[in-house]
This record gives C-alpha cells, structure tokens and sequence, in this order.
C-alpha cells in the first residue's frame, strides 16, 4: 500500500470489535475510555472484563483531552515500512487528567521537547475518511 | 529452623548448549534435540533415563500448544511420567527447573529435561534486503501499530524512561552494565560478541533503537537450544559431572504496570527463595541476573537489595565493572552479549561457574549462585539459589 506521495502508507489500526468505540468518537472529533458500569474504573485500552470489580457491563465516558506526557521512547527502528521516512518519531504515554493513560503521538512537538511532565492537549488526526487517530500537542 | 523438604533435594546434573547464534539449517525442534542429546550425554545418561520433560518453546515454535509432547515425539521418548509446555517467557527456564524439583522430591518421577530452544534468525538474503533478522521480536499489536509502537525495545524503554524520570538513572548507568557485561563475554569463547571490545564512548556512539536504549542496551538474538537435566541428589552424584544442588527457588509475578512499579518480581520471589536456601546476598558468590536489557540488570539489583530501591544506576556505576569487580555478575557476557535463550542463558552461566568450568571467566569463589528469570516487561520472575555444595 503507497501514499499519495509514492511512499509506503504508514498502517492503519487494525481494530478489534472492543476497541471500535474508541475510534468511532476519534472520527466525530471526541476522545473516549471505556468506564466500568459497576464501579467506574476507567480502562484503556478497552477490556472485557474490569480487572478491580471484575464486571462486565461498561460504558464510553467522553475525557476532557487534557493530560500530560508520563513517559514516552523515541523510535529509531521502522517496525513497519510506512515509518521509515519518520524516524526518529516519539511514541508517548499520556496520562490524562482524569487519571487514565493512552499510548499515542505528539504532533507540533520537535523530539528535543518532549519530556515527562510535558501538559498535551488531544488534536485529532484525520489519517483517512474512516479512520481518525487521537494524538496530542503541547498546551500552552 | 526446621530445613525445607526441597532444599537440596534435586541437583542439576546436565547441561547441554548448542552452537548459539546466526547459526542456519536447523528448526527450533532440531535444536532443542541437539541440546537434550548434548545435556544427557554431559550427564553421562541416555534417553530411556528421561521419565520428565519441560518445554519453553521459543517464539519460532509458534502456537503450537503441545511442544513437549511434540518434542517426545521428534526424539522418540516414551513412558514420560511428566510432561508440560510452559511459558511465562524469560521465567520459565528457573520455573521449569522448578517444577521439575518438586516433582522429583515428591516421587512423581526421577529425571526432567527442561528445554528451550528458537530458531529466529534466517540466514542473510542474497542481496539489498535490510529487513532485520530479528523481525520475529518486532511485533506490533492490533491498533499500536498506527502510533508506531513495535515490539518489546518499545515497551521496556518506556519503563526505563519512568526509572530514569524517578530516581535520576543516567545514560551512562545502563552503558556500565552494557560494558561490564561485554568485558566478561570477551573472556567467554562461546559468546557471540566475543571478540568485540566495548568502552563506554563506543555504547554512548551506539545507533539509537528506542530511546532510551541504544543498540547496547539490547540483547542479541539467537538461534540455538540449551536443555538442563534435573534429577534427585542422590543420582546427580553419580552422574558423569559435579552436581549442582538446588538449594532455594521461588517465583514472583506483580501484576499491574511495570511504569508504575518501577520492580521486578524479586521483590516477592527473594525472601522465600533465600529463606529456603539459607543464604543471604553475602553468600552469593556468583550472580546471573536476567538481563533483555541492561535496565532489567540494574532494576533487578535493586530487587534483591544489592542496593536500595532507585540506587541501581549509582550502584553499578560503583560496583559492577566486569571481571575483577566485587560483583561477580552476569559472568559470561549475559543475553547482551553472550547469547539469547531467555532464561536459560542465566540458568547455564550458573552452571558452569558452580562446576568451576569458567575457563577464564570463571569467578574465584563459586560455592553458590543466584539466578533470575524475567518475562514480559518485568512481568514474571522466578529466583534460583544453586550451590556445588550438598548442603
């Protein structure tokens, strides 16, 4: 699969059914978690099963988007031939201030600024029609 | 205090270890042959002693779920009073050697060979293709991939950066460990990085793979089979080489995210371990710690209280510099630069240095051993505590 510029197209989520809720609302512009219906644990990525109450039932809860970095590697190895022409590229950690934490990307962020701690905000990247990836950038 | 029933019930009375590295024309299963044949005839024992077999398949065996009684098959075993496939990844091999012990101190059966073997390298394309031969760890998950987040380097280094965050960790703590341990390999024939010398300028000019691990921060990749053959004490004696008790083991698991505990699951697995050898870490002679990654070395010191929580980097900045330091660790290079097969390069390093066959290497004391495996990011562990002395 190529890009529009010729070059090989970076790969696209491949979403499991418990997932798929998560990246309906990235594509309306929204961020999500899944909450626990029993005793509201939020959970990312999405589970079957709350591993605190051990229930089943579980909602999506709209997150405010705001957070900061927990952690974050920068990537210098293409695990896949769409990354080749980004690396160096950072995959970060976010924790959000709801208290959840989200692996994801830093958009308008050069790599010698990421750090722990960094406050992000969530932009939402429209990678195709149908798919659109939460990433964040720094809040200032 | 009363000893426990299963210090030194069971010995270590073979070792067998292939060729390990880019070596071709061989399959997961015909290494894992190789190296039951090459334990068993260390031992001075043949096939029909075998009444137990334990299987770490390694990432090459795939998902076959009967890999033991696959390799019974491949080798022609029969009348096996145990037999399992076990992965708890970098833990099995101490679990299997484990499992093995309580079975022969209960009477369940008298003679296991535990086995691990993997076969992910293939041999160099003829030209132009870069594709890493250790693409079988690059795994991506599901929707990960579309942040690029591959494989285990990824998600260790992630945990490193909190460590680092947290405690003040430098870049040149983790090259300590990378060099120390390239210094002990330099003296180990047998090591795949045996003839590279490391200093600390070369690991700090080392490419980057995932920040904050440069290429020295990560283990080799290996082809290759290592089998251990556990019987009681009574036969190890009699055994063609020097027996190796099992005085302590135990296993720890956390659970929950390694970012937030920053631990291995020494934490749980040392007290009982110790407790069962009677040892405490001034009787350890020899240390082999499991070691994917030299962060895993410096958490997993901090672990077993070589240091205080969080002091690992200052530690080994002190006291871990390879051959002739007060640390005999990692003593054949480890997994960094010796050879990868996962917990059984730590379990086989042990056994040589207890039966004295360190050649150069090999450490002026060598009553007892400890030895840790580690599976997953920090995930699972077990503790083994060894001893060339019955008791």
């Amino acid at each position: 699969v190529t890009g529009a510029s010729g070059k090989p197209a970076k790969p696209l989520p491949q979403i499991a059914p418990d997932m798929a809720p998560f990246f309906d609302a990235a594509r309306r512009h929204e961020l999500c978690v899944q909450r626990c219906a029993g005793c509201g644990t939020l959970r990312f990525p999405a589970r079957a099963i709350c591993s605190r109450c051990l229930g089943r039932e579980a909602t999506w809860a709209p997150m405010s988007g705001r957070g900061s970095v927990f952690s974050y590697t920068v990537m210098h190895q293409a695990g896949h031939p769409g990354f080749a022409a980004e690396v160096p590229y950072a995959v970060v950690v976010i924790e959000l201030e709801e208290g959840v934490r989200l692996l994801s990307n830093l958009v308008d962020c050069p790599l010698e600024d990421v750090r722990i701690g960094l406050p992000v905000e969530v932009v939402f990247d429209d990678v195709t029609p149908e798919v659109t990836l939460p990433k964040f950038r720094p809040r200032r | 205090m009363s000893r426990h029933p299963l210090r030194g019930a069971a010995a270590i009375a073979g070792l067998g270890l292939t060729p390990q590295g880019k070596v071709y024309g061989n399959s997961a299963v015909g290494f894992a042959v190789d190296a039951v044949q090459l334990a068993l005839d260390d031992a001075g024992l043949v096939r029909t002693d075998l009444d137990g077999l334990l299987l770490n398949p390694g990432l090459t065996w795939g998902d076959m779920g009967m890999g033991s009684f696959q390799l019974q098959q491949a080798m022609g075993l029969r009348d096996l009073r145990l037999s399992a496939t076990m992965n708890i990844g970098g833990a099995t091999a101490a679990a299997m050697i484990q499992h093995a012990a309580q079975a022969i101190a209960t009477g369940l059966c008298t003679t296991v060979a535990c086995v691990f073997s993997d076969a992910p390298l293939k041999p160099p394309a003829p030209r132009g293709d870069k594709q890493s031969s250790g693409a079988a760890y690059a795994f991506a998950r599901g929707w990960e991939q579309a942040y690029g987040y591959y494989g285990v380097n990824a998600m260790y280094a992630l945990v490193a950066r909190r460590h680092m965050h947290r405690y003040g960790t430098t870049q040149d703590h983790l090259g300590q460990i990378a060099v120390a341990q390239r210094r002990w390999a330099n003296l180990n024939p047998a090591a795949q990085l045996h003839d590279q010398p490391l200093t600390l300028d070369e690991y700090h000019r080392s490419r980057w793979i995932a920040e904050p691990f440069h290429l020295y921060d990560c283990c080799l990749v290996s082809n290759g089979g290592c089998a251990v053959i556990v019987t009681s004490a009574e036969r190890a004696r009699a055994a063609r080489k020097p027996p190796v008790y099992l005085w302590g083991m135990a296993q720890g698991h956390l659970g929950g995210d390694p970012a937030d505990t920053l631990a291995s699951g020494a934490v749980v697995a040392k007290e009982p371990a110790f407790a069962m050898a009677g040892v405490t870490l001034a009787d350890l002679d020899v240390v082999e710690l499991y070691d994917c990654y030299t962060f895993t070395v410096l958490v997993t010191l901090e672990d077993y209280g070589f240091c205080k929580k969080g002091d690992g980097g200052p530690f080994v900045a002190e006291h871990v510099t390879g051959p002739g330091a007060r640390l005999a660790l990692n003593t054949g290079g480890g997994q960094l630069s010796s050879f990868y097969m996962w917990g059984m390069t730590p379990v086989s390093e042990a056994i040589i240095q207890l039966r004295g066959e360190g050649g150069a290497r090999q450490a002026d004391r060598y009553d007892v051993a400890l030895v840790s495996g580690n599976g997953g990011v920090l995930s699972t562990h077990s503790t083994l505590v060894l001893s060339r002395l019955a008791s």
